[in-house]
């Protein structure tokens, strides 16, 4: 009877060990896939090169800056607005019907299918404009950023003690100072942990640029524009049967993991040092 | 309970007020934001719904030259790839969930962790560009063919791994699909887990149960709604992956029941065709697809976040 019980629980724990040891395989498999074939591919032409016809050399220099300006656009929408409503929902409305909806109707937006967003751009703002654009690009990203913005900023403002409100209080000063000057200044890691780990999603987000944004193979600076970018990119010439293609592609998709990871790691350590 | 949320108005009132409203606004936003989705695909979408009735949902067809549009294909394999990858990423995730808080050595759990909250930051199109490149060939030429020799020829199941070796297909989604939603799983379970109260750990302990009776009879059961809702955040999350499908599904629109063979999901339909639909019924269809799409994942999504409160008030009780 006790050795059945010992003989179970050695192999829960072997289960659960070779099931991390699973887990693992994978992320070191597809980062080894895209360390080697990027690597392989990476040149000087990548950042100074437009993206090529099919059958020329090229880079990606104009996908790199469409992403750019994109993702920052996105980011200044974004992120004054999830700041306002998590305030809301930790501050000014808690306890409220308004805040307990939104805070649940933001959780289903964070875990939304984002080509479903993609498609609401679509019809909100390319259909009526008749064009795709780098703008309805940016409002998708935006709109993808918004509820992790809100959702950090909402617990970032409930781990500050309460005892800061009721000294701020004491002292006469107004509400919104006490939110604006010192609440938001002793949240301000946790705000800006969740902005960052949200501008690494949206900077990988690639289904709601596909009828936004759409793609441009040539230079423009222009928002009202198709923007080239680097996710929409790497999903046509990784489709397409050229080699220089694929090539390219992997370059992109290696700048892309690389930026990604390294500001997920950075944020999440620089995080965990706050903490201590 | 006074709070200092019940302060009373000072002479900075006219200030206070405005800024109230403001954060109020930027929560109805939020909220306006999703109705305002599922209104606008539903919008998009009437001229399908209208046009085949139900028989946009149970149709085998889906021909833009004739016009036809039945969306059977895509929504089975839609539900048939989540519901595979979900088999396999349960398991696991429980497991690296349990590793995590209970079996590795402290110093591990951190890193260990990280790596794992890692595979959830990568982007799909990675997930995607790895899984046509490197994982279907792979599939191709080791798993396939023994799955084909072995399980085949067995009776009812073998119908599952009939047809030729390549690569994409139902089986290869379901499993990139479960890679994608193992650290949403798992992070969720660890975090359940953690916040099991130790002094119920600690009396089986004392009981002499071993790890895995502590497991299985104190943690599990303990957990049940939030681990359920963790599951259902997987669904949600698999339902709507739409990048990485669309690379190895294949986009083919026969209804195929065994797992090798190439087939279709709503999301990758969507990527694939949205920007050639030429017809004005084309591209309803797809936004209907949407539609349902939303309607579904919403409902999953809901019900996980249910389960997950459920788990929060039993917490509120026991302390």
């Amino acid at each position: 009877m006790l050795l059945r019980r010992k003989f179970a629980d050695l192999l829960a724990r072997a289960f659960a060990a070779a099931a991390t040891l699973f887990g693992l395989t994978w992320l070191v498999w597809i980062l080894w896939t895209t360390l080697s074939e990027g690597a392989a591919a990476l040149s000087p032409r990548l950042f100074a090169a437009m993206t090529p016809p099919p059958g020329e050399t090229g880079g990606l220099l104009n996908a790199f800056y469409g992403s750019a300006v994109m993702v920052l656009l996105a980011l200044a929408i974004g992120t004054p607005i999830g700041i306002a409503a998590g305030t809301y929902l930790a501050e000014h409305g808690r306890h409220s019907r308004l805040a307990a909806a939104a805070g649940f109707i933001n959780d289903v937006l964070l875990s939304a299918p984002s080509i479903v967003i993609g498609l609401f751009i679509y019809e909100l703002v390319v259909r009526p404009s008749g064009h795709f654009s780098g703008f309805a690009g940016a409002l998708a990203l935006a709109m993808i950023l918004l509820p992790i913005v809100v959702r950090t900023t909402d617990e970032a403002l409930r781990l500050v003690p309460n005892t800061m409100r009721e000294a701020a209080f004491a002292l006469g000063i107004p509400r919104w100072r006490v939110t604006a000057r010192i609440l938001y200044k002793a949240a301000l890691s946790g705000i800006l942990t969740g902005v960052l780990l949200g501008l690494a999603r949206i900077a990988g987000e690639t289904a709601p640029l596909l009828f936004t944004a759409l793609n441009n193979q040539f230079w423009s600076a222009s928002l009202a524009e198709p923007l080239a970018n680097l996710p929409v990119v790497i999903f046509q010439y990784a489709m397409s049967p050229y080699d220089q293609w694929h090539a390219l592609a992997w370059a992109g998709a290696f700048v892309l993991t690389a930026f990604v990871l390294g500001l997920n790691l950075l944020v999440r350590l620089c995080a965990r040092g706050a903490r201590k | 309970m006074t709070t200092p949320h019940d302060a009373p108005p000072r002479s900075g009132a006219g200030a206070d007020r405005a800024f109230e409203l403001a954060t109020a606004g930027a929560a109805w936003f939020v909220l306006i934001l999703l109705g305002a989705t599922a209104a606008s695909m539903a919008w998009g979408g009437r001229l399908a719904f209208e046009t085949f009735g139900w028989g946009f949902i149970s149709g085998r067809d889906w021909d833009a030259v004739g016009g036809r549009f039945g969306a059977l294909v895509p929504i089975y394999g839609t539900l048939v790839t989540s519901f595979l990858a979900l088999i396999l990423a349960v398991p696991v995730s429980i497991g690296i969930a349990l590793f995590l808080t209970d079996i590795a050595p402290r110093w591990m759990r951190g890193p260990i962790g990280i790596a794992i909250e890692l595979l959830a930051a990568i982007p799909s199109i990675i997930y995607g560009m790895w899984g046509l490149f490197v994982f279907a060939p792979f599939m191709a030429a080791h798993v396939q063919p023994w799955l084909r020799d072995h399980l085949g020829s067995l009776p009812v199941i073998g119908a599952a791994f009939t047809g030729p070796p390549i690569g994409i297909g139902l089986l290869t989604a379901s499993i990139v699909l479960a890679i994608m939603v193992i650290p949403f799983i798992s992070t969720v379970a660890r975090g359940v887990f953690n916040a099991v109260p130790a002094h119920l750990k600690e009396a089986a302990v004392a009981l002499g149960s071993t790890r895995w009776e502590i497991l299985s009879r104190v943690t599990l059961p303990y957990t049940r709604s939030a681990i359920i809702g963790a599951i259902f955040l997987g669904l949600g999350r698999a339902l709507g992956e739409t990048m990485a499908v669309t690379f190895v599904l294949g986009n083919a629109h026969d209804l195929s029941f065994s797992l090798l063979m190439p087939s279709n999901s709503i999301a990758a339909a969507i990527a694939n065709e949205f920007t050639e639909a030429d017809t004005e019924l084309y591209r309803s269809s797809l936004i209907a697809l949407a539609f349902l799409l939303f309607v579904v994942t919403f409902l999953v999504l809901t019900a996980a976040k249910l389960m997950l409160m459920r788990m929060g008030r039993l917490q509120g009780r026991t302390h």
